[in-house]
């Protein structure tokens, strides 16, 4: 057979690309509900790792610990009680703030979600803030493709994202205060960590996405007071609270 | 025909040594830059172009006295672009975490040039069995150049080896540090470069003729 004709070449490619085409086509449908599960999974996992639970299985521990969802309004109201798993971090905007209100060892824990830009790819993760929505409890970071052993250190939880654990998130004025700075370069222990030497862009890039990301939900988390005073009668004792009041009270 | 003739192991264990996909073929050298910072990854990804190189191998192999001549590449690349996309999407499905690491470099695989040369050179000449072997024989040559790129790199740039600190601490206290310049890509060329050197200087025969 003479496989150099033109006809020939025509009928072998189209074949070839219908065959590959359904292949694929069967592949990616026959799958997809096993990895549309498999995403979910994951992204529960990634929830759990913000507030340093790493349990087998996630799926229980995320209905344990996560005890809601919400969507919140760009004012700092919710906007629904349920919903926000739904809503990826990369769609995260002001017309839709998803926040995971969680419960560890019976205190309160507020999720966020983060999305930014590395040196390759996207970068995205999650910050959990204690109930004073000021200081860190965890964070959790993952990447798309920035470089192992350079940019992809983000992800190393011992040496890059157990240093967030306790500093501090916002200041008072409700800014985002916390970033990430060159190696080395911290002068501020209360809200900077060390950057990744390497991994420049990266590190910038994390720092951005925590400003960028966390500053969206700056009403929900300067409105503490009323909350916080009305849940604790005994506000007054609490000294730094009732401050905190007075100053809110006199801001309005 | 023996299935482990004379010839047939030639095609399996040239590639380990003699006729090395990155050192004397000096294929897949783009990938050896990017995945070598770490043991890790590099282990994951020779063996994953393993397997990708001896499936198209066979697969075009196979098909090798159908392909019209004039359009031979762009089916080679189908076949690859195809395997590669279904393997991508089986780890996705039934190994999440696995897929998760390897991110990127499933995708990578689809240029990485040892598939194309290895196609175009073997399987379109030979039948599958043989070209299995030669799949099977340039994958681990390549994971080989890999895992020692790595070894070198995570050990002086990090201090470590799959990702477990083997320096002691002492020796930082008495001044030692981690090299920078081993994370960064031009550190896997100068290894390279240097495994290159080692090889041609024992091997004389792998040296040019000078006119």
């Amino acid at each position: 057979m003479n496989t150099n004709k033109n006809s020939y070449i025509f009928i072998y490619a189209s074949v070839m690309v219908i065959i590959v085409a359904f292949l694929l086509a069967f592949v990616s449908s026959a799958l997809k509900p096993i990895q549309q599960k498999n995403v979910e999974l994951d992204k529960k996992k990634q929830v759990l790792a913000a507030l340093n639970i790493f349990e087998k299985d996630a799926e229980a521990a995320y209905n344990t610990y996560v005890k809601a969802d919400q969507l919140l309004n760009a004012d700092g109201t919710v906007a629904a009680e349920n919903g926000g798993f739904a809503v990826e971090n990369a769609a995260v905007s002001e017309a839709q703030l998803p926040l995971y209100v969680c419960e560890v060892e019976g205190e309160t824990k507020y999720v966020l979600p983060l999305y930014g830009a590395g040196l390759w790819g996207p970068i995205w993760g999650y910050v959990a803030l204690n109930a004073d929505k000021e200081t860190i409890y965890g964070v959790y970071f993952s990447h798309a493709g920035e470089t192992p052993g350079l940019g992809a250190e983000i992800t190393n939880r011992d040496k890059f994202q157990v240093p967030f654990i306790g500093k501090k998130a916002l200041n008072a004025a409700g800014d985002v205060v916390i970033s990430v700075v060159k190696n080395g370069k911290v002068q501020n222990a209360e809200c900077e960590v060390d950057g990744i030497s390497g991994g420049t862009i990266t590190s910038n890039g994390v720092d951005a996405m925590l400003k960028n990301s966390i500053s969206l939900y700056k009403a929900f988390l300067t409105q503490k007071c009323e909350k916080a005073c009305a849940a604790e009668a005994e506000c007054s004792e609490n000294s730094e609270c009732s401050e905190q009041c007075q100053t809110e009270v006199v801001n309005e | 025909m023996s299935l482990f003739s004379k010839q047939n192991m030639e095609a399996l264990k040239t590639p380990l040594g003699m006729n090395n996909p990155v050192t004397v073929q000096v294929l897949g050298i783009c990938s050896a830059l990017a995945v070598t910072a770490q043991l890790k990854p590099a282990i994951v990804m020779g063996l994953s172009v393993t397997i990708i190189v001896a499936m198209a191998n066979v697969i075009i192999s196979l098909l090798r006295n159908t392909i019209p001549n004039r359009i031979r590449i762009i089916v080679q690349l189908v076949v690859v672009a195809a395997l590669v996309t279904i393997v991508s999407e089986i780890l996705k499905a039934f190994a999440y975490d696995v897929s998760v690491e390897l991110s990127v470099y499933i995708g990578l695989i689809i240029t990485n040039c040892i598939l194309m040369g290895r196609l175009e050179a073997f399987a379109m000449g030979n039948s599958p069995w043989p070209s299995f072997l030669d799949g099977i024989g340039n994958g681990l040559g390549y994971a080989k150049i890999l895992v020692i790129v790595a070894f070198i790199r995570e050990l002086f740039g990090s201090g470590c080896l799959f990702g477990i600190q083997v320096i002691p601490a002492w020796c930082y206290e008495h001044g030692y540090i981690n090299n920078g310049l081993m994370l960064m890509p031009p550190a896997a060329l100068i290894i390279v470069g240097c495994i290159i050197w080692y090889q041609r200087a024992r091997h004389t025969e792998l040296q040019e003729e000078q006119n």
